[in-house]
């Protein structure tokens, strides 16, 4: 049986009951209340899922079965190498890099990977980079520029990685200086957030042309535990921090942050992989056909107004000294 | 055993009688615990005259040791619009207007040109004072036209940072002001403009990882803490103490991170000292280019001619 979230549970009793009837000896009968029960699962959890709360999509971003970097690398890339390392210090497990094919086409692949069990958890840091993390996909970014090749990112980190050797190895200029050459990369770079978009930590790979979040994940400037621990003083707030701080597709969307959402199947990515695939599929080729036929001038001009326009005069902001005249 | 009984009268904290002496007359020094008095302590721009250390100063004061004399100040008029209708503890809006009504400024930053030991230039100076310093969407906005200004006029840049990062208040809008700096000055570094960053205490979070770091030569003030992660959020991670001294600008410089701890009397005459390395080139190179075009107007039509293919 599936992972179940707290939020599932009526799903949860369903999926028991059939567990149950599958058990015992099968008769016609049985096999079409078992029929009736999944279709009566499928119908609550597409209403669930209809309606999620924007705690409840952090609850399933971060769902340990949410399909991954490498699960969509396996799924819609061939001849998947991964390449290692920052040349400078380590190769940093939190972000996965390397060269693919993407229906035929040469393409360079960056993105997160947080690690399902125990001990993939602790490989992948849960997802938390370093520094060496965010130098080596600038790295790979300028091995794809170099050759012309498109770039996909995947984002889904918590964040950075806040520990002593990240800042003495200086995670924040790591950062920083992708942000500023990500800018300049003159080829098409796709950024998909399939999971957690955790602030710096995420932004610091996620600059491109096309910045598309699945339907539910999420984006934040800082986790809703973390908010709520500063501003309500109370990390047990999360629900509320996470309601305020408009992380879901559709507020960020409507802010003009993203350029679009992929949707999920019912019931989340991860309770359909193939179907979830095939969504991101579609939104990746639409978006690198939309990208290939501009200039790399171009792209950059375009890269540069969607970010410069991020926070406008009128909506986000207003010239109180620019008061009209009589 | 009348000893064992006796209650030691508690000693008085002096808080209970009112003081004679008018508030803010003298400063108590927080490293070294002197006393100094307050005038004494402007004149040496806020640092501590026995021990040097570094009091915190607005955004206003930071300006006037920077420039020769006045400056022009742009987009003064900025103001959030609370994009996110933000409640916490209490709602954003009055958070902002406290902050405006303390600090006489509608954000955390002034952006101005002026002359640094004559050189003119494009300043962002931050204010810790306006919650925090933190980077919403004004400061934001008016670091990135500070920047494209000194793009149209050439200028050179300074950033005097002082931050706890993005403003959560305005959710990923503030996030994704990192990127957008950081782009203005991807065009400031293409054209060869140079951009000094200087980081006082303290510079963290979302400012660290955008243009804090971002400087062709990065100076900081003696002791000031900086970082990306705060030190507590590294203890809970970590689940120890941290080292004395980690995060502050000793320890960044012996890491490789920032080029020079400068004391903030000896500031300006650093900056300008960077600065002159990079202008003077700059100016020659701009100069020769525009001698060039001029030139190459004038003598348009023969130059074609010229370019023609030489018959065989």
């Amino acid at each position: 049986m599936p992972e179940l979230l707290e939020f599932e549970e009526p799903v949860g009793v369903l999926l028991k009951e059939i567990e149950a009837l599958s058990m015992l000896p099968k008769t016609p009968e049985r096999e079409r209340s078992i029929e009736s029960l999944r279709r009566r699962a499928d119908e609550i959890r597409g209403e669930i899922y209809a309606t999620l709360t924007p705690w409840q999509r952090v609850l399933v971003a971060r769902h340990p079965n949410r399909p991954n970097t490498l699960d969509y690398v396996e799924r819609l890339f061939t001849n998947f190498d991964e390449l290692h390392g920052d040349r400078r210090f380590a190769d940093d497990h939190a972000i996965v890099t390397g060269i693919a094919e993407y229906k035929g086409q040469a393409v360079a692949i960056v993105g997160h990977q947080k690690g399902r069990d125990t001990k993939q958890k602790i490989f992948r840091n849960f997802g938390y980079a370093r520094p060496e993390g965010y130098r080596k996909a600038l790295r790979v970014l300028q091995f794809a520029q170099k050759f012309s090749r498109p770039v996909v990112v995947f984002i889904d980190t918590p964040a950075a990685y806040p520990g002593m050797e990240s800042e003495e190895r200086g995670v924040a200029e790591a950062i920083a200086v992708n942000l500023r050459e990500m800018m300049m990369i003159e080829v098409p770079i796709v950024v998909i957030v399939c999971g957690e978009g955790g602030s710096g930590g995420a932004l610091g790979i996620a600059i491109g042309d096309r910045v598309l979040m699945q339907e539910f994940s999420v984006y934040s400037v800082i986790p809703p535990e973390g908010c709520a621990a500063i501003l309500w003083r109370d990390a047990n707030r999360k629900v509320e921090a996470a309601d305020a701080l408009k992380i879901t597709a559709t507020d960020m969307l409507a802010l003009g942050l993203i350029d679009g959402i992929i949707p999920e199947p019912s019931g989340g990515a991860h309770n359909d992989y193939d179907a979830a695939t095939a969504l991101v599929d579609q939104a990746l080729s639409q978006a690198l056909a939309d990208m290939a036929p501009l200039t790399g001038e171009e792209r950059l001009e375009a890269r540069y107004m969607k970010f410069r326009r991020m926070g406008e005069e009128g909506t986000a902001f207003t010239d109180t000294a620019a008061a009209p005249e009589a | 055993m009348a000893w064992f009984k006796k209650v030691r009268k508690p000693i008085e904290s002096p808080s209970d009688k009112p003081s004679r002496v008018p508030e803010g007359l003298w400063v108590k020094c927080p490293s070294c615990a002197e006393i100094l008095y307050n005038k004494d302590l402007v004149a040496s721009l806020n640092v501590c005259t026995k021990c040097a250390h570094h009091f915190r100063v607005g955004a206003t004061e930071r300006l006037r040791m920077l420039f020769d004399k006045a400056w022009e100040e742009y987009d003064e008029g900025l103001q959030s619009t609370d994009p996110l209708k933000f409640i916490d503890t209490k709602p954003y809006r009055k958070r902002l207007d406290a902050s405006i009504a303390a600090t006489g400024l509608n954000d955390a930053v002034i952006c101005a040109t002026g002359h640094i030991n004559g050189i003119e230039t494009s300043v962002a100076s931050m204010e810790y004072g306006f919650i925090g310093g933190s980077m919403g969407v004004v400061v934001g906005e008016k670091i990135t036209r500070a920047i494209e200004r000194a793009i149209d006029r050439r200028l050179p840049v300074v950033i005097v940072s002082s931050s706890g990062g993005a403003r959560m208040m305005e959710g990923a809008l503030s996030l994704m002001q990192m990127a957008k700096i950081s782009a203005a000055l991807a065009r400031l570094d293409r054209a060869k403009l140079p951009y000094i960053s200087v980081l006082t205490d303290p510079t963290t979070g979302g400012v660290t990882a955008s243009f804090a770091m971002l400087g062709d030569v990065i100076i900081a003030e003696p002791k000031a803490l900086i970082g990306f992660a705060g030190p507590r959020v590294i203890e809970q991670t970590i689940r120890q103490k941290l080292p004395e001294g980690f995060q502050r600008s000793e320890f960044l410089l012996e890491r490789g991170m920032i080029d020079l701890i400068v004391d903030r009397r000896e500031m300006k005459d650093a900056v300008a000292r960077v600065l002159r390395f990079g202008t003077p080139a700059r100016e020659a190179r701009a100069a020769a280019v525009a001698a060039a075009s001029i030139a190459a107007a004038a003598a348009l039509p023969v130059s074609v001619a010229e370019l023609a293919p030489p018959k065989p």
